[in-house]
Formats: C-alpha cells, structure tokens, sequence
C-alpha cells in the first residue's frame, strides 16, 4: 500500500519535473533531486501519519464492538419480563383407556393401604399434576404440586407434595420440612407419571397404597466421598399408610434410609438403598377412602408396624450415552412385620413382597418393558375368618409394556398385564399417555 | 479379598483435601480449567465427548462429586436443565448453588447465537437463551478464560498470582493458534456442510461455513423417516460437502443421508477427548481445521 501511494507521487510530481527539465544545469538535478527527496519525505510522513490515525480507528472500532458484545452479553444473560420471579410451572396429562376384566380393589391378606387397584375398564382422563417450583431466596428451595382428578363425577383435588427444602446448610447437610415423598424405596421418590409402567408394583400397591407421603421433615447428609453414600431419616406426623395420625407432638412413624451408588466404567452405574419405616398405629382402618369407609367394613390395626425396604437400580448405555439404546434392571424387596391387635385380636404377622422389571430402549424413543412383581401375607392362624386371613397363595402380576416419546416431553404407552392378585386371572390392557408442558422435569436417576 | 476391601478403602477415602475441587459437566471446560489451573485441582467430568449433555441424568456419581466441589463449571444456556438444577439440590453443597462463587456458567460470559425470537415446545427442545454449544468459537474460549482465571483467584486467593500467570500464558498461546487457524482456514469458508444437531454453529459462525441444514428438523427431535427423504430431495440438486457429526449423535440419519447423496460423514472430535488427538482445546481445534481441510471440495 505504502510503496505503490509512493510511486504514483513520484510519477505525477517528480517525473513530469525532470522531464521538463532536460537541459538543465548539473546544480539544478541536484537540486530537483533534493526536492524530490524532501517532497518523498514529506508525502511519506503524511501516509505514516494517515496510516496512525487509521490503526487507532480500527482499535477504537474494535473496542465499539467489544462494548456492543458486552451489551449484548449483559442484555442476553437476564431476562426482564414481568414474570421473571414467577416460579417454574409445569402440568402433567396422565390418563387413558383401561380393559379390566374382573379387576380388584384389594388384595387378599392386606389391610387396604389406600386407592389402589386395577380401576375400572373405560377411558380416563386420569390424574392432571400441576407443579410450581422455585428458589425461595438464598436458603430455600419450595416445590408445590398438587393433582386435579375425577372421582364419582366430582372433581378431587389432591395435595401431592408442598415442602421447602435448604439449599445452603454447610457440608453436605439438607434439610426439607413439608408433605413429601419418602425416600424409603427407590420407586417412592418419583411421581406416578415418570414411572415405566401404567401402575405402581404390588408391593408399593400393598405396603404404601401407591406410595408413602410424609408430613413432617427430612434431614440428610451426604458423605464426603466419591462414591454417593447418603443417609437420613424422616418424621412424619401424617396419616399415610401404614402410619395414622395422632394428634399431640411426638411423630407417628420415622424413616431411616441410607443409599450408596456410584459408576462401574463409564458405560454403568448403579445404586443401593436400605430403608426402614417404623410406625405406631393407632385404630388404622386402611388408607385412603377406606379410612373413611373402613369403620363399618373391617377391622382396624392397633400396633407397630416395622416395615424394611431393600432397593437397587443398575443403569447401562453405551459408553454412557443413553440416546439411542438404554438399559434399566431394577428391584426392591418390602418385608413388613405388624405386631399388635387386629380386630381386638392380638396378631402378629409377616408380609412380603418384591418386584423386579427391566426397560430396553432398543431405538430412539421407542423402549420395551417387563415387569415381574408379588406380595405374600403371612399374619398367622389367629386372624382365620377375619378380613386378613391367610389366602394361601401369592398375589402375582407379569407385565409387559411398549412405550413411544418423541420427545422429552410426551409419551405413549401399551402395556398388558396378567393379572393373578385374587385367585382367579384376569388379563388387563392399558393406553396410556403422558404429556408434559411448562417447565423441563428433571432427570431423576 | 484383600485387594477387594483395598478397592473399597481407596473409593471410599475423601476426596483431596488440598486441591481446588471442580466440577465440569462438559470435557471443554475441564480441559480450560487443567489450563489455568494445572496442578491446583481435582477435576470431577460429568460427561465424556460421547456423551450428549443434554441427556444426563443426576446419578450417583455426579451427586457424590458435586458435594465434594469448591467450583463448578458447566456451560449453562439451559443446556443442563434436565439435570443440574436436582444435582444441586441433591448435592448438600451450598458453595456451589446459584449466586456463589463456585457456579460458574461459562455460556454467561459470551455472545449468543441463534437466540429464539419466539419459544414453544411445537418447535422442539429450543433454548430460550440462545445455542449453548458455545465452545467452537476461540473468542468464547478467550472470554470464558478470562473470566475462570478470576473466578479461580476469588475462590483461591493464595495462588492467585499463578491462576492469573497461567491464563495470561494460555490467552497468548491461543491467540498465536488463532492467527494460524484463520489463516488455514480461509480455504474452508463457504464449505457446504450438513450437521445432525445445531452442535457446530459457533464454528461456522467462527469459519464462514454454509451448514445448509440440520439432520434434525427441530433440535433435540430424532428426525423421521420422512423428513430424511424430504432432506435427501432438497439437497439433492447440490449435495453439500459432508455431514458433520458429533461423536454422541446418532450415526443412523447421518449414514442413511451420506449413502444416498454420495457425500461423507465427517466425524467430528465436537469436544477434548473426542478424537484421539483432541487431548486439549489447542488438539480439538487442530483436529476440527484439519478434519475439515480433508473433506473441503
């Protein structure tokens, strides 16, 4: 650039000047000569002095653009819509179409732990879940759900879960107060709708009518490990099954779990939980409807109930990249034992139960599903002619589900199940859809 | 046995005690941190290049490893929503929650693209806060670095100097690469390539590459059947130079699509340790130019 505005100077100055002057005298060469030098010179700190001023633009220009970037950084990071503080909101659509042939509401050898059972054949629009969460400020962390459902033609509110939990107790503390889900069992923890299959395993069914709230608080620690070893325990003053609420200050049942988990390569991980439930019933009726209607139907439960869950889940992916092929194995055992009165009959009794299921997603939002679960009641001859007498056999189910999600936030699922819970069979089919909209749910392992 | 319980002690043991602890959902970040840091830190990797940070989910060993962190490091953006936000509440770590030092979100430190004018689910799983696959452009890197050595020196004041010394050296080293990049890469601008996520946008942005279209009609949707033969139509009358992949994306649409239009499927490192050579950011945009010049009509 610098030589040929050098050049061109030359050629329309200096040139046409010798050139005129070709007869000129030695002492005039030398002269133009130096003033062609001085006008070379001169033009040449003229170039350098423009080439400065354009640097510095450039670099002033740069630094707008750098501010520009900075503007834009600071006006994409934060939102500022009116509802910014609004908490995170999500609903959940949960229903479907049933075919149940005889279908059950109880199962033999259990006081009935609240609304369980196969339902009625039919469509339903099932259970509508709304979820409202958000940091409370620095220290807080609260979670509201609550679930719309029909029953008998009248609308029913539930009251799912309203807890706030701590978000900055120092290491590895946590503590939650509120109505919640236990951590006693890996499936408690998780809604209905995150579920791989239609319904919750018998044991759940039997042993928590669904699944075990609690009303009261949670405190859990975190190892400083790098594995995951985690304890807690839970009060609960509520009346979720198997407890019943008292009323004065002392909890009606406590938890105490304990999980460790952790990765075998990258392509596996795993977890293992321990808990234990122990509550004291006080004239327990059943759970759910049944506490209301139970009185007049059967007898209550006055006594302890210990109740002992082993848990475990194991999770494969291909070099730990669950998109395309995913495997899930999990199991838990329930073993519960009731020492007390049943029907002003003193009893002491044992009951079982377990289920084991695998998931396959063999392609892209498609997966497969089986599921083998069973409970047993062992509550002694004393009860024979009651409503808890022994039924002689394990209740059973085999299921098999398919399920399709085309994306995070929708799915649908078949499952038939054969279904041994009373002693004679039944075939049952479910269509469920689940569709999500609002907020992200969390991927819970 | 013996060595059984002695596998079962050194699992066990707590975690350094010395040592900056850090937490990095993506291996980029881990990669800028053992840039900074070096020898300071703990690195705790959330994901690996083979895996979509989309998809995670809060298990165990992320638990585990978020209680024991000083400083996380993630990308942000929305890009962990899935996950991050129960891993922290499950992590009992008050250090490392929103608002604390020790949570940093790199996506926070640069400009955005691709920032949504409208949001709806109909659209797939869209970002609210723009493409949070930021770190394919050396400014994002240079800004995020700038920002990580300040944040190490606020949260470990006694070798403050050297997080400072270290990004200084990192920032001049890659500001040499930089120029070298460019100018290699001036032959690539206007390369016509298909990609199966919005996963590679910075870098276009960065060379001037044409990605006339993504395998996945809406992001974060596997694409259909149909929508592929909808694609293969369309791209046809001028097949782009190669498909670009990341290596935690579905081969299948990529191959289906290559086989047919006769173009290859160019496998990208998309991130530190997803190419044999892409042992660090200077190897992953090495192996990205490179890899590029190879295919480049």
């Amino acid at each position: 650039m610098r030589i040929s505005t050098t050049a061109i100077v030359l050629l329309a100055l200096g040139l046409p000047a010798a050139a005129a002057n070709a007869q000129a005298s030695g002492d005039e060469v030398a002269e133009l000569r130096q003033m062609i030098i001085e006008m070379r010179d001169d033009y040449e700190r003229r170039i350098s002095e423009l080439e400065a001023r354009l640097d510095s633009a450039e670099r002033d220009a740069g630094e707008a653009f750098e501010l520009a970037e900075e503007t834009a950084i600071q006006q994409s990071s934060g939102t500022s819509a009116p509802n910014t503080f609004n908490p995170s909101i999500g609903a959940v659509l949960d229903g479907g179409l049933s075919d149940v042939g005889g279908g059950w509401e109880e199962i033999p050898g259990f006081q009935p732990a609240g609304e369980i059972g196969t339902g009625e054949s039919g469509f339903s629009p099932g259970e509508v879940e709304i979820n409202l969460k958000a940091n409370v400020d620095a220290r807080y962390y609260g979670n509201v759900t609550f679930a719309l459902a029909s029953e008998d033609g009248e609308v029913e509110v539930e009251f799912e879960e309203a807890w706030v939990q701590t978000t900055a107790l120092p290491a590895g503390f946590t503590v939650m107060g509120g109505r919640f889900f236990s951590e006693a069992g890996y499936l408690n923890d998780f809604h209905f709708h995150a579920d791989d299959f239609v319904d919750r395993p018998l044991p759940y069914q039997a042993f928590y009518g669904g699944r075990y709230t609690v009303d009261g608080i949670q405190a859990r620690w975190v190892a400083p490990t790098s594995l995951l070893f985690e304890v807690g325990t839970e009060l609960n003053w509520g009346s979720s099954f198997p407890a019943t609420a008292s009323a004065d200050t002392s909890p009606d049942s406590h938890t105490l779990f304990a999980k460790l988990g952790g990765d075998a390569g990258v392509s596996n991980s795993w977890q293992l939980g321990l808990s234990h439930v122990s509550a004291d019933a006080v004239d327990r009726e059943g759970g759910g409807h049944h506490a209301e209607e139970g009185a007049e139907e059967g007898g209550a439960f006055t006594g302890d109930s210990d109740l002992t869950v082993f848990d475990f889940v194991w999770k494969w992916a291909p070099l730990g990249n669950p998109t395309v092929n995913n495997f899930k194995l999990q199991g838990e055992y329930f073993m519960r034992s009731e020492d007390g009165t049943f029907a002003d009959i003193p009893y002491d009794g044992d009951q079982e139960g377990w289920y084991l299921q695998g998931v396959w997603q063999f392609a892209p939002m498609w997966r497969v599903g089986l599921r083998h679960d069973r409970v047993d009641a062992d509550n002694g001859p004393a009860l024979a002619g009651t409503e808890l007498e022994d039924p002689g056999r394990s209740s059973r189910r085999s299921s098999v589900m398919l399920d399709w999600s085309p994306s995070e936030f929708s799915r649908l699922r078949l499952q038939y199940t054969d279904d041994r819970v009373l002693a004679e069979s039944d075939s049952v089919w479910y269509l469920q859809y689940i569709m999500s909209i609002g907020a992200h749910g969390a991927h819970q392992f | 046995m013996t060595r059984f319980i002695a596998v079962l002690v050194a699992l066990w043991l707590p975690v350094s005690a010395n040592a900056l602890n850090v937490f990095s959902c993506e291996p980029e970040w881990a990669a800028l941190v053992e840039e900074l840091a070096g020898g300071n830190v703990e690195i705790t990797e959330a994901t690996t290049a083979f895996q979509d940070p989309h998809m995670l989910q809060a298990r165990p060993s992320l638990i585990a490893g978020a209680r024991n962190a000083d400083l996380l490091i993630c990308t942000g953006a929305d890009l962990e929503i899935g996950w991050l936000p129960l891993l922290l509440r499950r992590s009992g770590n008050p250090g490392i929650q929103p608002g604390s030092p020790g949570h940093f979100m790199a996506a926070d430190h640069v400009r955005r693209i691709e920032i949504p004018a409208s949001i709806d689910r109909s659209q797939g799983d869209v970002h609210p806060q723009g493409n949070p696959h930021i770190h394919l452009h050396p400014r994002n890197i240079e800004r995020v670095a700038e920002a990580l050595a300040d944040r190490l020196a606020e949260l470990d004041p006694a070798n403050a100097e050297s997080y400072r010394a270290n990004a200084d050296n990192f920032l001049q080293r890659w500001s040499d690469a930089r120029t070298r990049w460019e100018e290699r890469a001036e032959a690539l601008a206007g390369m016509r390539l298909v990609s199966h996520h919005r996963s590679f946008s910075y870098l276009a942005d960065w060379l001037d590459l044409d990605i006339v279209a993504t395998l996945e009609l809406k992001p974060g949707i596997p694409p259909s059947g149909a929508q592929l033969s909808r694609l293969l139509e369309q791209l046809t009358p001028a097949p782009p130079a190669g498909i670009i992949r990341a290596p935690f994306e579905n081969e299948k649409p990529a191959h289906w699509l290559s086989d047919r239009l006769s173009i290859p499927v160019i496998e990208m490192a998309y991130t530190v340790g997803g190419a044999d050579t892409a042992t660090d950011l200077f190897g992953l945009y090495e192996h990205t130019i490179s890899t590029l010049e190879e295919y480049r009509e």
